[in-house]
């Protein structure tokens, strides 16, 4: 079976942003794992959807790729040659074969340069075309081809005097001049109206089977990957948890994160507002201090007892029941808990100051059922200690990827997976 | 809603709204006579692209607009009119009768106050006679039917999320009970659950409140999914209003038509647009002002104004080819 | 928030590449955008202080056209106002005649401002001060921005070690009182030197290095962090080529006000100097040097030789003061369409007719 050919060989990239302690900071000097250790390849002449939403990662790894954000760990193979180690100066003649089309028009152009000045730096700057002419030209037919045409009309126009559209039309120009090989798009029509989007979208397929290209397709809009993508992933909190061939996602979707996406978009016909819906509560989690274990699991509506359950999650579970219940419940279940805001939680266990173990353990299993499913179950002992109650949890690993019908899902649902340095909940079994 | 229906008294009428701003090159008329009715507990969305004036004619019934913008009109409000009256009768019926939702949360609530105070103060400067513990107490029981937990009343605004943040300013916008909340783009800045989660609360605040939800947005797909009736604008004016069943089934206008058909959603097998561009606001073509772009366009087109019409029961379009060379003017129906 | 996006149209249709005088039309046309979508008040402001300012570049320009006598002139050949003193000739006076002018002369038909008391005429001495003011201001500006807005941009743009010993560095500078600063540095120059245009205009120059700087790089700090900067990054472009061509262009139009601004302090600090004697040297025409000189007049009941210099002082301060407030409003509006006002159609105001639900019109329709 031949290989197909592989543009873009990522292995277990990471990118974290340190957070240096501000004076607000809650005291923890904390990374932000922006991407967090992703494996995937691009093959030639695809479209891949990176697909998630703010705060997932996807942008952050588009620009890993492209070496606008220096990676933390990993590699990025293009051609057998590994992008991360490149300094900024050795990485700047290879731009010309990886490209960026950006997602707000309006920012993306400089605004001192006319319209041949800007889309047509990038030949000046690889020494691909000698004299103003030729790059009047060169830039001429780029705009024809994306559709802005007599390119007369636009050339000596500064972008300001442009409509959204056009603008993103010269972005893509912009990007394409050098004819390169590998094209990281970010959400390149979030910006644009409705009835601009298709047009564009449809200059951006047209384009990449003219000049053979490849496509990073970025955007927090699963409507349009399914027509546009070949293959895609869809990313949480800076790692992937569905990757794979684009229909079958769509058709049979294999994460519980990637069914409540899917559930979620909203369908422009009347006819079918009254479908089930399964959405997750709560919102994507601070990223200075992801759940553990799978990501997920706080908000997943089929979590198991081993997806990585904890203290904090058992705190947010009784204040968001605090707002379904009425006063006095809300008073009495209060008491019983202790001093919640002195209440210190870590991988294993919670800790809540002059609660009474029994009292605890009590409500637990009192209110168990009306919690996050499987929270109460995933815990293993209640005792006392100097004073306070310690709920200890069981364990809970982090996912890894792996092959379940045509596609990798990095989901305990499909069989119990553990990431090696990956942030566990819970207590470690003593056996490994 | 049928002919025959007894009428209930709508919560908002509005009339001949115009909106126009001053500009170097002269005044841009971004609002030119827009008039519907929006009945209590019905939810009534506001459809178009950018430049169309969905945001400015949302910011004018509230009269929130940028020095040197003028409004003209009438906006009924359960009866009462608000266009032209002073200002402190407009700042009340600001939050005790209207509540708006804008679209970034963020800038609309004060950094250096606690988020119960924020309640405290609305509630007090419209009902002074409410004592600060029972303020504080309406605050939390509001924040909790949004999902906020009483425990986290107390913090600052950057300590919530951005879909958090958004339901403290809804809570905000219906502590007091208006009868009116319009929201602009009030879930483009919110990942989908979260857009979902915040409409799904919307829709619960209309039917057990009883609030009447105008619903400003370019999301065709919200509007398919949460309103009960549909009004298309372009340039300015409303192309057509409807329920949404029927408007989204079978479209009259031709830029609905074309709006809808450039749609991509999961199901989208085809890619289509709509050429041109929307016509100059400050000086706008004669006749019909969708014409140049349209290709059903005939003579009179570009040169009679086509005015809202019946085309189907409460369903209105603007457009001669639906209601033949002569303007009718008709009363109108909600 | 303001009106919304106005749908543009391209530029017409051109046959040919445009040549190069019309490209350069153009550029000018783009860069007067911000004149014409301003408001009225502010190109007012504009107007009154370039008239203002340029009464006085046309006495530096021409100085012998408007002044009379020269600027250290004290006698005149008889019959003329020629200055024996001042040609390459020497005039001898016992033989043709020279008369001494007044001292301490009030205003008169023959000297508009009157004389001083060393029997300068005030209004040569006027004219001729204009000459330095504009000469040392404009020098001393640009000495200024010479090294401010380049420092600024590197300083901006790179970051780390360099940026914060420098931004140390301008601040402390920043800090001492600008005349203080300025008295300062020309003391020290005139050890090594002799005081006269140049030390003045170092010692002027200095004081104002600081807020080029800090503007510069503030407005480079934010400017690098727009999309259009990393996508310079992302076609390959080099540190050089993003400084120059992307962020260098998107700044500098915080120049124009800044050096206006500063000119109109320049001109004082310039004064302030001439007053205490740190200026250029008497007996060249300085303003602030007559209005130190002046004092003991004033005293005496002399008004004209203080009043006159400390006017023009006075004038050229608000002129260039004007344009730079004026300026200010047109490239950093506040809120852009201030001033200009909507209006809507005389039928809107149907207030009356819609309370009785009488049959109304449905919406608007064209009239």
């Amino acid at each position: 079976m031949t290989q197909p050919d592989v543009v873009m060989d990522v292995r277990n990239l990471s990118t974290w942003f340190e957070q240096s302690g501000g004076l607000f900071s809650r005291g923890q000097h904390q990374s932000v794992k922006a991407v967090d250790g992703v494996t995937f390849d691009i093959r030639k002449g695809e479209i891949f959807g990176l697909v998630g939403e703010s705060g997932s990662g996807k942008t952050t790894l588009g620009r890993t790729l492209l070496g606008l954000v220096p990676a933390t760990a990993g590699q990025v193979l293009y051609k057998g040659q590994d992008l991360t180690t490149l300094s900024e100066k050795a990485y700047r003649p290879l731009r010309r074969h990886l490209a960026m089309i950006f997602q707000d028009p309006n920012a993306s152009l400089n605004p001192a340069m006319t319209v041949v000045q800007g889309v047509g730096h990038p030949l000046r700057i690889h020494g691909l075309a000698s004299s103003r002419a030729e790059v009047r030209a060169s830039v001429a037919e780029m705009l024809e081809r994306c559709g802005l045409a007599p390119a007369t009309n636009y050339l000596d126009v500064y972008p300001e005097d442009l409509s959204g559209g056009q603008k993103q039309r010269l972005v893509i120009a912009r990007a394409l001049i050098t004819r390169p090989e590998f094209v990281v798009a970010d959400e390149p029509v979030a910006a644009l109206d409705m009835s601009v989007r298709a047009k564009v979208l449809e200059l951006m397929m047209d384009l990449k089977d003219d000049l053979g290209l490849t496509y990073l397709y970025i955007t927090h809009d699963l409507s349009s990957g399914r027509f546009v993508c070949d293959r895609m992933a869809i990313m949480y909190l800076g790692q992937m948890v569905e990757w794979g061939d684009a229909a079958l996602i769509y058709d049979d979707p294999h994460h519980p994160y990637t069914d409540a996406l899917l559930d979620a978009v909203p369908l422009p016909d009347p006819s079918r507002r009254d479908r089930q819906k399964r959405l997750p509560s709560g919102e994507i989690p601070d990223a200075l201090s992801p759940p553990r274990g799978c990501s997920f699991h706080p908000r997943c509506p089929v979590a198991r007892p081993d997806c990585g359950w904890g203290g904090r999650d058992l705190i947010d579970a009784l204040e968001h029941r605090w707002t379904r219940v009425d006063a006095d419940t809300f008073e009495r279940e209060l008491d019983m808990v202790g001093d919640l805001a002195g209440a210190s939680a870590d991988a294993a266990t919670l800790r809540l100051p002059g609660a009474d173990a029994e009292q605890v353990r009590s409500l637990l299993t009192t209110i168990g059922s009306t919690l996050s499913p499987s929270l109460v179950d995933a815990v293993v002992a209640v005792e006392p200690d100097r004073g306070d109650t310690v709920v200890v949890f069981g364990f809970g690993p982090e996912p890894v990827g792996q092959d379940v019908a045509g596609r990798v899902v990095a989901c305990h649902i499909h069989g119990v997976t553990r990431r090696p340095d990956g942030k566990h909940g819970g207590r470690v079994p003593t056996q490994g | 809603m049928t002919a025959n229906a007894p009428m209930p008294e709508p919560a908002l009428r509005v009339r001949d709204l115009q909106v126009a701003y001053g500009t170097p090159r002269g005044s841009l008329q971004a609002v030119d006579g827009v008039s519907f009715d929006l009945a209590p507990g019905e939810s009534l969305g506001i459809v178009g692209e950018s430049g169309c004036g969905k945001s400015s004619m949302g910011r004018g019934l509230m009269q929130l607009l940028p020095p040197g913008a003028a409004v003209g009109g009438s906006v009924l409000l359960n009866g009462e009119e608000l266009i032209g009256v002073d200002a402190g009768r407009l700042r009340r019926a600001r939050g005790e009768d209207i509540a708006m939702v804008f679209q970034e949360p963020m800038t609309r609530l004060d950094p250096l106050m606690r988020v119960s105070k924020h309640f405290v103060e609305a509630i007090r400067a419209h009902r002074p006679e409410v004592s600060k513990a029972d303020a504080r107490q309406m605050g939390r029981d509001i924040l909790a039917q949004m999902g906020i937990p009483p425990t986290r009343a107390d913090n600052y605004p950057h300590e919530f999320s951005g879909g958090m943040r958004q339901r403290i300013m809804i809570a905000l916008g219906i502590v007091l009970q208006p009868t009116v909340i319009i929201a602009d783009e009030p879930t483009t800045a919110l990942d989908v659950i979260v857009e979902a989660q915040i409409l799904d609360l919307l829709d619960r605040l209309r039917t057990d409140e009883n609030v009447g939800l105008l619903l400003i947005t370019h999301n065709l797909g919200l509007v398919a999914e949460t309103c009960d009736r549909v009004a298309v604008m372009y340039a300015g004016r409303i192309v057509e209003i409807g329920p949404v069943v029927d408007v989204f089934a079978n479209p009259r206008h031709p830029y609905t038509q074309g709006l809808l058909r450039s749609v991509i959603s999961i199901e989208t097998t085809k890619l289509v647009s709509i050429d041109g561009t929307p016509p100059d606001l400050v000086d706008p073509p004669a006749g019909c002002r969708f014409a140049p772009r349209c290709a059903q366009a005939f003579g009179d087109c570009t040169t009679v104004d086509p005015v809202l019409a019946d085309v189907d029961v409460g369903h209105r379009a603007a457009c001669l080819l639906q209601t033949g060379s002569y303007p009718q003017r008709m009363g109108v129906t909600a | 928030m303001a009106a919304p996006e106005r749908p543009p149209a391209p530029a017409a249709p051109v046959a040919v590449a445009p040549s190069r005088r019309e490209l350069i039309r153009g550029r000018i046309d783009h860069t007067f955008k911000p004149w014409r979508k301003a408001n009225p008040m502010a190109r007012r402001l504009v107007i009154v202080g370039v008239l203002m300012t340029s009464v006085f570049a046309v006495l530096a320009l021409l100085p012998s056209v408007v002044a009379p006598y020269a600027e250290d002139q004290y006698r005149y050949i008889a019959g003329t106002t020629d200055n024996p003193d001042g040609g390459e000739a020497r005039v001898d006076c016992v033989a043709v005649g020279c008369e001494q002018l007044p001292r301490r002369e009030a205003p008169s038909s023959a000297h508009p401002f009157g004389t001083t008391s060393a029997r300068f005429d005030v209004m040569s001495r006027i004219v001729h001060g204009s000459r330095v003011a504009f000469a040392i201001v404009i020098l001393s500006t640009g000495l200024a921005m010479g090294i401010g807005v380049p420092l600024g941009l590197w300083s901006g743009y790179r970051g780390g070690k360099v940026d914060r010993i420098l931004v140390t560095l301008m601040d402390a500078v920043y800090v001492i009182p600008g005349l203080l600063l300025a008295i300062i540095v020309a003391f020290v120059l005139q050890q090594y030197f002799d005081p006269g245009l140049a030390s003045a205009t170092v010692a002027v120059g200095v004081v104002y290095v600081p807020q080029y700087y800090r503007v510069i790089r503030n407005h480079t700090l934010s400017v690098k962090e727009e999309p259009f900067v990393e996508a310079a990054r992302a076609i390959g472009a080099s540190p050089r080529t993003i400084v120059t061509r992307y962020v260098f262009f998107n700044v500098v139009q915080s120049v124009p006000v800044i050096f206006t601004l500063n000119a109109a302090d320049a001109v004082l600090t310039l004064a302030g100097l001439g007053f205490l004697g740190y200026g250029v040297p008497f007996p060249q025409a300085e303003w602030g040097l007559d209005v130190s000189q002046a004092l003991s007049d004033v005293v005496a009941g002399f008004w004209w030789t203080a009043f006159f210099p400390g006017m023009a002082i006075m004038l050229l301060v608000t002129g260039l003061t004007l344009i730079g407030e004026g300026l200010n409003d047109i490239v950093n509006p506040l809120l852009r369409l201030k001033g200009f006002k909507g209006k809507v159609p005389a039928r809107a105001r149907t207030n009356a007719q819609t309370a009785g639900g009488a049959a109304e019109p449905s919406d608007g329709a064209g009239q």
